[in-house]
């Protein structure tokens, strides 16, 4: 955006940043519990958001299947919670209504917190790493590897509903009442440090994402969405790519899973529903895909919606849900990050003969002429070239 | 030699059920490229439309035809699901053409609006959408010409939707008052679509028991499979279609209008799925979420069976049904008695309706990466595979 | 770049009209279903009261579950309504006019833990009234222990439960699956396969009766578990046919839309009381009846606490109600029944403490009476209700002709025939710390 004199340099450079600090100083102090607990709820989901976005904003990858790495995270952690608070010889409780009289093989190394800390984000990893490998060497793609996401998905979610025996099926595991370092998970002031805690890892996994999306690695996997044969052609092997940033889209997806569950007390298969998965895509659509901050707004704006919405008129909620895709799709395919850096505000001044701040002269600036030759010039803006935002 | 025809028989019917479902997709998915993630609902739709048909024919003037009412909603289904298929082409997809990703999460919105909609809707809030589209449509002819050529037009038109919405709420919050008015037609719960006395039996063959109904299916799936490929090979229209499909430019210079063949390749896939409810109305629930339960399979059979290819879409089908028979009946313990223990046991574990579905899936997905184009890929030398 | 970020944004027709679709739904809830009309029915006799008091009503409105969850809302609604035209509840000399806050659990387990979150700390609700499936009630449990708030839940269940936050006033297995069993061992047949939705109240109520069928003679043929919202049941009709080639008793878990599948399918296949299959369901009340089709369904069996057709003036008059605010067309069941009944046995617990804090009312409860639609219910002490024990079979018209009434049973959480709780009980008018589940 053109030059103004009032205010200085670092603000400009940084207002979204230091908006975001201020607000996670003050929403603590002003947010009753419950509020607060959902705000940390839905920024964990940013970081889940952050993977979908990477995979699909920047490599054009539509994974339907991110579900799987967000629960594979929840039921590490979970397993741990169910675990740690138990007397020496004690099992969970549910097993006993199986019948279940001794502890499952994988569930022993679960008891040790270190283990927990390492799995949440490996065992996702791993997961989507193998499955990224295979389907990536076999060049599925597009619509393929959609659907492709979506089998893996079911076979998860059908596979953790139907062994009651191994991980209490449908029921899922709870966090709630469960101990650590001696206090209730559940309690007001474990929730408000997880809160802490969300905003940390919110901020590490954006910068990691921002730095895996500047530089080489970055253009590599914006030439993979846009022309995959021709980046192919010219030597580069995208399916490393691919399957790396894959890989750490399933990382992020775990952990994003585990501090999730923690703050919504239970991890179930739910989580694995074909439903979820596709919502993550379309916080992403929403904030607008291709801009980090985009998938860290988007998931926290739709989810605070759709809380308020369903407390006041549950039955509208499917409709509002529904017209969004509809919008974002037809009308801001570039979501609301995307719609500001290009200049949406000012388009709308315009229309009321507000005339945009200009570099050059009016006359210069606004001429369609100059226009297309510009764009022909710089090409269409691309996320890294707006001014906005969190750069 | 009875339990083997069973597997075949029971097989067999599952997959037919899967391929109905699949038809109208393979159709849509197969020719256009189109992903509509709303097909299940225009399933519902079809379903719903049989309890309005067997409602209407249940008593009054028509009873004589009660009978067969099923019979009836066949083509009615078929043109209710038409025609909001059409409907749906004509506002949301043709802008997406060329981008299947964007279609697939516009379309899913879309199954999520239908869904609610069939909730919610009763004769108050049909009449208030009624008005509102009416009053956003005319906006224009109310207002002076000159506004619609400025530049802040395009807020104009968003705020005159603004207010046909809100004219639309206050109408349809007036006429709520109305007891009679605002009784949803269906509501959330399910309803009941009670199959005709012939369709609600069984047949005795060699030791099998088919049921009617399911023998209904049979015969119905093999009449749209054979009515789809009369269509596509025979009649005029259908050549057009598959020239389109081919090449759409060239089909374009040589003077077929391009944007007609889609909007009716849209209308016969979505007519397929209206076919598809009735069929499945007789085995299941109809309720607001009928299509979720065959979404995802019926994609993966398309899928399967290897874009554009009608004969692909049947094997897969069927190969999927009598998999998902086998594997979840335990059936194959019977079939063959002395199988060594360890494998007895796998097959055990896997004989359970929900372990089978992960089996299917895991299947499917160890297929696909063998062959990542289906069973009878299509041809050619484009780059991208 | 995206081709797509190239063109132009425009809002466009679709735009305009989903929006509308949208808001129009507002319309549709301002006018349909029951909350509106219960707070506008209140409000008419609003004025002469002291005070309000917050209640919760958490069910799905909206999912697989809102086919059956929107009955019990309604007649927790119903309850509400009535209660407030009659002077509210009575505190300290103070009459308090119920507020019902109603929040959807959207058939899915996580959102009935975080509004159940919401209604406690956000709301400040006195109680809450809520929850279908086990599933629902095992997400929300938590919750309520974790913030000492109280639960009331209506719906017969599998036992093997009894948390001090939680006061359960539907059935436990000694109310309905164990005489279901007795009575189905003594007059139907011995060979028993087990049908029922995989999760975890089909799951506990099958391994009791497994226990319950080792201990009295019974054999068991087969079991199998269909996920939730399945419709595909034909596996499932070969492996019964397989096992009870010549008929048998089938026990029926299922819940939701997979019943209609089941049945529409099993009358195709043969597998009809005409053919000798005793069919015994523990989820098909009145409602479901109509909603599958009374064709589907007559000759097949269900064991309820409560049946429309039960003929005494109570229960008539609560139908009878239940019509006048609902529609001529609307059937009462056993679960609106207990979700009626225990709005009332709240409101009484808390006259009887004289205040609607949470532990008063909780140590008030035990030993409250109350004339439910199915006869007088007393509250126990391990924060369940006695129950009248009724098996019934479909007839034609959708209703149940009551074959055998047992009687009123006391209720038993920790299942006796199940070794790991064999023995131990629940007490919670017993000081101590393991009152949920010691040993006697």
């Amino acid at each position: 955006m053109p030059v103004s004199a009032t205010p200085p340099a670092f603000v400009r450079r940084w207002w979204p940043w230091i908006l975001i600090v201020a607000a996670t100083l003050i929403l603590p102090v002003i947010l009753p519990p419950f509020r607060l607990n959902l705000l940390g709820r839905f920024l964990s989901l940013g970081i889940v958001a952050l993977g979908v976005d990477l995979i699909w904003g920047y490599t054009g990858l539509l994974s339907l299947g991110q579900g799987i790495f967000f629960a594979l995270g929840g039921y590490a952690l979970g397993m741990h919670l169910s675990l740690n608070s138990l007397e020496p010889g004690q099992l969970p409780e549910f097993f006993g209504l199986y019948g279940v009289n001794s502890l499952p093989a994988f569930w022993q190394p679960f008891s040790s917190p270190l283990f927990t800390l390492v799995a949440i984000w490996v065992i996702p990893a791993l997961v989507a790493g193998i499955l990224g490998f295979l389907v990536f060497r076999n060049r599925i793609k597009g619509v393929y590897f959609s659907i492709l996401t979506q089998a893996a998905l079911l076979v998860f979610f059908n596979f953790f509903n139907g062994q009651q025996k191994l991980i209490n099926g449908t029921n899922g595991l709870k966090t709630d009442t469960a101990k650590v370092f001696g206090e209730l998970v559940g309690s007001d002031a474990m929730q408000r440090n997880l809160f802490w805690l969300t905003v940390l890892l919110v901020i590490a996994a954006f910068l990691l994402c921002r730095w895996l999306t500047s530089g080489r690695f970055g253009d590599a996997l914006v030439a993979i969405r846009d022309d995959e044969p021709r980046m192919r052609f010219t030597g580069y092997n995208p399916t490393a790519y691919k399957t790396l940033v894959f890989t750490v889209a399933g990382a992020l997806a775990g952990i994003s899973g585990a501090l999730y569950t923690v703050q919504s007390g239970i991890i179930s298969p739910q989580f694995m529903a074909v439903p979820f998965s596709i919502e993550m895509v379309i916080w992403v659509a929403v904030g607008g895909r291709g801009t980090l901050l985009g998938a860290v707004l988007g998931a926290v704006l739709i989810n605070y919606a759709k809380s308020l919405i369903s407390e006041q008129l549950p039955e509208t909620w499917l409709f509002v849900q529904g017209a969004l895709f509809l919008l974002v799709v037809t009308a801001l395919p570039d979501g609301l990050v995307g719609w500001w850096r290009q200049g949406g505000p000012g388009q709308i001044l315009a229309m009321f003969g507000w005339p945009p701040r200009s570099a050059t002269y009016p006359g210069l600036d606004l001429d369609p002429s100059m226009l297309a030759e510009r764009e022909a010039l710089e090409g269409p803006s691309s996320p890294d070239s707006g001014t906005g935002g969190g750069r | 030699m009875t339990a083997l025809f069973d597997t075949l028989f029971n097989g067999l019917a599952i997959g037919s059920v899967l391929m109905l479902a699949a038809l109208g997709l393979a159709v849509v998915f197969g020719l256009m490229g189109v992903i509509n993630m709303a097909h299940g609902e225009l399933m519902m739709l079809g379903a719903y439309t049989t309890f309005v048909v067997q409602n209407l024919l249940k008593s009054g003037p028509l009873e004589v035809l009660f009978p067969i009412y099923i019979l009836i909603s066949i083509p009615i289904a078929f043109l209710v699901s038409g025609l909001v298929g059409l409907l749906l082409e004509k506002t949301v997809i043709r802008r997406l053409y060329g981008r299947p990703l964007e279609t697939l999460l516009a379309t899913w919105g879309v199954s999520l609006i239908l869904q609610q909609f069939v909730r919610s809707v009763s004769t108050a809030f049909f009449l208030a959408l009624l008005a509102a589209v009416a009053l956003g449509l005319l906006a224009p002819r109310f207002t002076p010409a000159a506004w619609w050529r400025q530049r802040w037009t395009p807020l104009l038109k968003a705020g005159s939707w603004i207010v046909a919405l809100v004219v639309g709420i206050g109408l349809g919050s007036l006429l709520g008052e109305q007891r009679a008015l605002q009784q949803p037609w269906f509501s959330a719960r399910n309803i009941d679509v009670t199959a005709p006395e012939w369709l609600r039996g069984s047949i005795d063959l060699g030791g099998v028991t088919m049921p009617t109904a399911r023998l209904f299916i049979l015969a119905l799936t093999a009449l749209a499979l054979v009515g789809v490929n009369w269509f596509l090979q025979k009649s005029a229209w259908g050549i057009r279609i598959r020239a389109v499909t081919q090449n759409r430019s060239m089909s374009s210079c040589l003077g077929i209008p391009t944007e007609t063949v889609d909007a009716l390749t849209f209308f016969v896939g979505s007519g397929l799925a209206g076919i598809a409810g009735v069929a499945v109305s007789l085995l299941g629930s109809v309720g607001p979420n009928l299509g979720g339960n065959y979404i995802v399979l019926a994609f993966m059979v398309v899928v399967l069976g290897g874009l554009g290819k009608l004969w692909g879409t049947v094997v897969a089908a069927f190969v999927l049904g009598i998999l998902d028979y086998v594997i979840g009946s335990g059936s194959l313990l019977l079939l063959w008695p002395s199988m060594p223990a360890a494998l007895n046991g796998v097959i055990s574990f896997f004989a359970t309706t929900s372990m089978a579905k992960v089996l299917v899936f895991v299947l499917i997905m160890v297929f696909l990466q063998f062959r990542p184009a289906g069973m009878f890929p299509q041809k050619g030398r484009m780059v991208e595979a | 770049m995206h081709p797509s970020a190239i063109r132009k944004p425009s809002l466009r027709l679709i735009g305009g009209a989903t929006a509308l679709a949208t808001s129009l739904s507002l319309v549709a809830c301002g006018g349909g279903g029951g909350g509106p009309t219960a707070t506008g029915g209140a409000d008419a006799t609003g004025g002469n009261f002291d005070g309000e008091v917050k209640v919760g009503i958490l069910h799905s409105r909206s999912g697989t579950m809102a086919i059956s969850e929107n009955t019990v809302a309604e007649a927790e609604l119903m309850a509400i309504d009535e209660i407030n035209k009659a002077g509210g509840v009575a505190i300290d000399g103070k009459k308090l006019k119920i507020v019902p806050i109603e929040e959807d659990g959207a058939s899915d387990w996580p959102t009935f833990a975080e509004k159940s979150k919401k209604l406690i700390d956000q709301d400040k609700v006195a109680v809450v009234f809520g929850g279908w499936t086990s599933a629902s009630r095992k997400a929300m449990l938590p919750v309520y222990e974790s913030k000492d708030a109280f639960l009331y839940y209506p719906i017969q269940y599998e036992g093997q439960e009894c948390s001090k936050n939680i006061f359960y006033t539907g059935a436990t297995p000694n109310q309905q699956a164990e005489p279901a069993v007795e009575w189905l061992l003594k007059n139907k047949g011995k060979d028993f396969f087990l049908v029922g939705s995989d999760y975890v109240y089909p799951r506990t109520a099958n391994t009791i009766m497994k226990e319950q069928l080792k201990a009295q003679g019974g054999k068991l043929v087969g079991e199998d578990y269909l996920p939730l919202g399945n419709t595909e049941v034909a596996p499932i009709i070969a492996k019964i046919k397989q096992a009870l080639p010549n008929g048998g008793v089938i026990v029926n878990t299922l819940n939701g839309d997979s019943n209609v599948a089941f049945f529409k399918q099993m009358k195709a296949a043969g597998i009809t009381p005409a053919n000798g299959y005793a069919i015994m369901s523990f989820s098909i009340a009145e409602e479901e009846i109509a909603a599958i089709g009374p064709e589907y369904l007559e000759g097949t069996y269900a064991a309820w606490n409560f049946f429309q057709s039960l003929d005494t003036p109570a229960s008539k008059k609560f139908t009878a109600d239940f019509k006048a605010k609902y529609g001529d067309k609307r059937v009462t069941n056993d679960p609106a029944e207990a979700a009626y009944t225990m709005v009332y046995l709240w409101k009484l617990g808390a006259e009887k403490a004289n205040s609607v804090d949470d532990n008063k009312v909780r140590e008030a409860m035990v030993g409250v009476s109350f004339d439910a639609p199915q006869g007088k219910v007393t509250v126990q002490p391990n924060h369940h209700i006695e129950k009248l024990v009724l098996i019934g079979e479909v007839q034609k018209d959708g209703m149940f002709k009551i074959l055998e009434n047992k009687g009123f049973v006391k209720p038993v959480a920790w299942n006796q025939f199940v070794p790991e709780t064999k023995g131990y009980t629940c007490d919670h008018t017993q000081k101590r710390p393991d009152a949920g589940k010691f040993k006697l």
